[in-house]
């Protein structure tokens, strides 16, 4: 055979087929070592021969090779095996995700319930939820949150006001890159970054930290303790977070007017007192209130998409995975479209 | 406790187990008496740690009933439930103990739940749980701090943290040293006595079921069913089945047939 064992069986089969081989015998006199490579390559060649009526004999082989070669002969390939599942078409898959639709839903809408009868047992004084936890979720979710918060919402702010003065320059306004600031920052900016800050550095880790306890039990066990995990669990993060997001959003949206303050004075050459002027007379107490309602929605779906995905969370470290990512994408996904609900309802009641 | 007299304490009738349209066990009889040390036994993969679950509390069964006492746990009143599960305990296979707390919290969590007693008795209660586990000094370590066997015992000293009448146990000896084992079958044992405890194991460890096991009922895979139950050396001793046979004497009676 050479030097190596050939990676396939080269030319021989249609030599089997011609008809002018009748057996097979094996030399192996010089063999020192081999491993299982060689074992496939002869299972292989066995195959082959059998499938063209060869006779084969393999007496010159290791005698523990020879073992090996009548146990990968013992079990025919696949019994006692569970078939492997087919490849299913487009089509069957694709009615697979819609079919998919319902009892996801329906899941979504218990897990929404299960947090509003919760919330009435916190009503009624009945809940399991222990103030600390509250405290220590607000603590994590929105005090630590502050320095990249800041750093983010500042830099917006200045990207804002970058991005005005190039075109309000060429009619010599640069001063309403201060209403243009703050404006867009109380509106609807301050909120949307916050929210979507929120879905990755907290929704992540609610659902990584609850799935994680779905796959230690740490869950079950409350269960058999009766304690509930929706009260002990869920209702502390999804408190803390609609409380927080809305706070973080005033600080943000602060940062991000002091953001554009830097360009406006230092870049654009405006009157320090003069921006200031621009901006209180552009920004009104309406904006701030809009950008809050934003902000508690964005509040409430970032934390719900991080428990909801993260209680149903698969018992492997792969779902973990998969939970904290879904958390994301879906928060962000949530985020924009109640961006554009609440946006176009504004503008209904012209707000 | 033991004879006839003994009360029944969990009676499965009629169990259907599965996932899905996916049927793991069918037609599951059996009853727990009160005082029993009471084992479930089969082979890998075969739904014993699922007929756990659905004893108590954490899966609903496909079919059939569990009933605790005159109490069905399928069928009952929050309240009700809420009561049944004051009485149980269950040590999960890892511990499954909080991890964001210590483990003298882990301990008094469900104390301060159902309990009128104050902060420092409470913690003391805790304490004492803990050194019936052999954790004495430990209390104020971190789950993520101490050995898997250490958690092991964190989490049976939390399982009896409310004095329950019944405590589960899903594989109590995986992960432990022969002699760790043996030591938690002595204490199991132990409670049982002193405390008039039944007990429900999950477990395929042979020294375990017989050393402690006083009834059980096993499951088979290839039927999908169950094969037999009760006294564990009664059980080698009367049963037909070769399957048992050979699980009871580790494969032993496959190979020397005819010869037991």
């Amino acid at each position: 055979m050479g030097a190596g064992i050939p990676a396939d069986l080269g030319g021989l089969p249609s030599a089997f087929t011609d008809g002018r081989i009748s057996r097979i015998v094996y030399e192996a006199g010089d063999l020192k070592h081999w491993d299982t490579s060689l074992l496939a390559f002869v299972v292989r060649l066995e195959r082959a021969a059998k499938a063209h009526a060869l006779s084969i004999s393999r007496d010159a082989l290791p005698e523990g090779l020879q073992r090996l070669v009548d146990m990968a002969f013992a079990v025919p390939p696949g019994s006692g095996t569970k078939e492997r599942r087919s490849e299913d078409g487009l089509y069957v898959r694709l009615g697979g995700l819609v079919l998919d639709i319902p009892p996801r839903f329906a899941e979504l809408l218990r897990f929404q319930g299960a947090l509003v009868l919760s919330f009435w047992r916190l009503l009624r004084g009945k809940s399991d939820m222990r103030l600390e936890d509250l405290l220590r979720a607000a603590l994590e979710c929105g005090l630590h949150a502050l320095p990249i918060i800041m750093l983010t919402s500042t830099l917006f702010g200045m990207i804002l006001a970058f991005m005005g003065a190039v075109q309000l320059t060429r009619f010599g306004a640069q001063i309403y890159v201060a209403g243009l600031v703050g404006i867009g920052m109380l509106r609807v900016m301050g909120p949307v970054l916050v929210g979507v800050v929120m879905a990755g550095r907290t929704g992540a880790a609610y659902a990584a930290i609850i799935g994680t306890m779905q796959v230690d039990e740490e869950v079950d066990a409350l269960i058999t303790f009766g304690i509930s995990p929706m009260d002990y669990l869920v209702l502390p993060r999804v408190l803390a977070l609609s409380l927080m997001v809305p706070l973080l959003t005033l600080y943000a949206d602060l940062m991000g007017v002091a953001g554009g303050f830097l360009v406006g004075v230092f870049m654009l050459d405006l009157p320090a007192h003069a921006y200031y002027q621009a901006t209180i007379n552009a920004v009104e107490l309406r904006q701030l209130l809009v950008g809050l309602v934003y902000a508690t929605s964005y509040g409430v779906i970032v934390s719900l998409c991080g428990c909801y995905q993260g209680m149903r969370c698969g018992r492997s470290a792969e779902a973990v995975g998969k939970a904290a990512t879904s958390a994301v994408v879906s928060s962000i996904v949530c985020i924009i479209l109640a961006t554009a609900i609440i946006t176009i309802f504004c503008n209904l009641v012209q707000i | 406790m033991n004879g006839a007299a003994a009360p029944s304490c969990i009676e499965v009738r009629d169990l259907t187990l599965g996932y899905g349209d996916f049927v793991l066990m069918r037609d599951l009889n059996f009853t727990v008496r009160r005082g029993d040390i009471f084992i479930i036994m089969g082979g890998s993969g075969c739904g014993k740690s699922t007929l756990l679950r659905v004893i108590m509390g954490l899966k609903a069964p496909v079919t059939g009933t569990v009933r605790y006492g005159e109490t069905d746990f399928w069928r009952c009143t929050e309240d009700e439930r809420q009561r049944l599960l004051r009485s149980i305990g269950v040590l999960f296979q890892g511990g499954a103990l909080w991890t964001s707390m210590t483990l003298a919290e882990n301990v008094a969590l469900p104390l301060s739940r159902y309990t009128t007693l104050n902060e420092g008795e409470i913690y003391e209660q805790a304490c004492l749980k803990l050194a019936l586990v052999g954790l004495a000094g430990f209390e104020a370590y971190y789950p993520s701090e101490i050995s898997g066997g250490m958690r092991k015992r964190a989490g049976l000293a939390r399982a009896l943290a409310l004095d329950p009448h019944i405590v589960f146990f899903d594989e109590p000896s995986a992960g432990l040293d022969p002699v760790s084992a043996r030591n938690l079958d002595a204490l199991i044992l132990q409670l049982r006595q002193s405390l008039d405890m039944t007990f429900v194991v999950v477990t395929h460890e042979l020294a375990s079921i017989f050393a402690i096991g006083n009834n059980s009922i096993f499951l088979n895979n290839t039927t999908r069913s169950s094969d037999g139950g009760g006294d564990p050396k009664e059980l080698l001793r009367n049963t037909n089945s070769a399957y048992i046979k050979n699980f009871l004497t580790r494969g032993a009676a496959g190979q020397e047939d005819g010869h037991a």
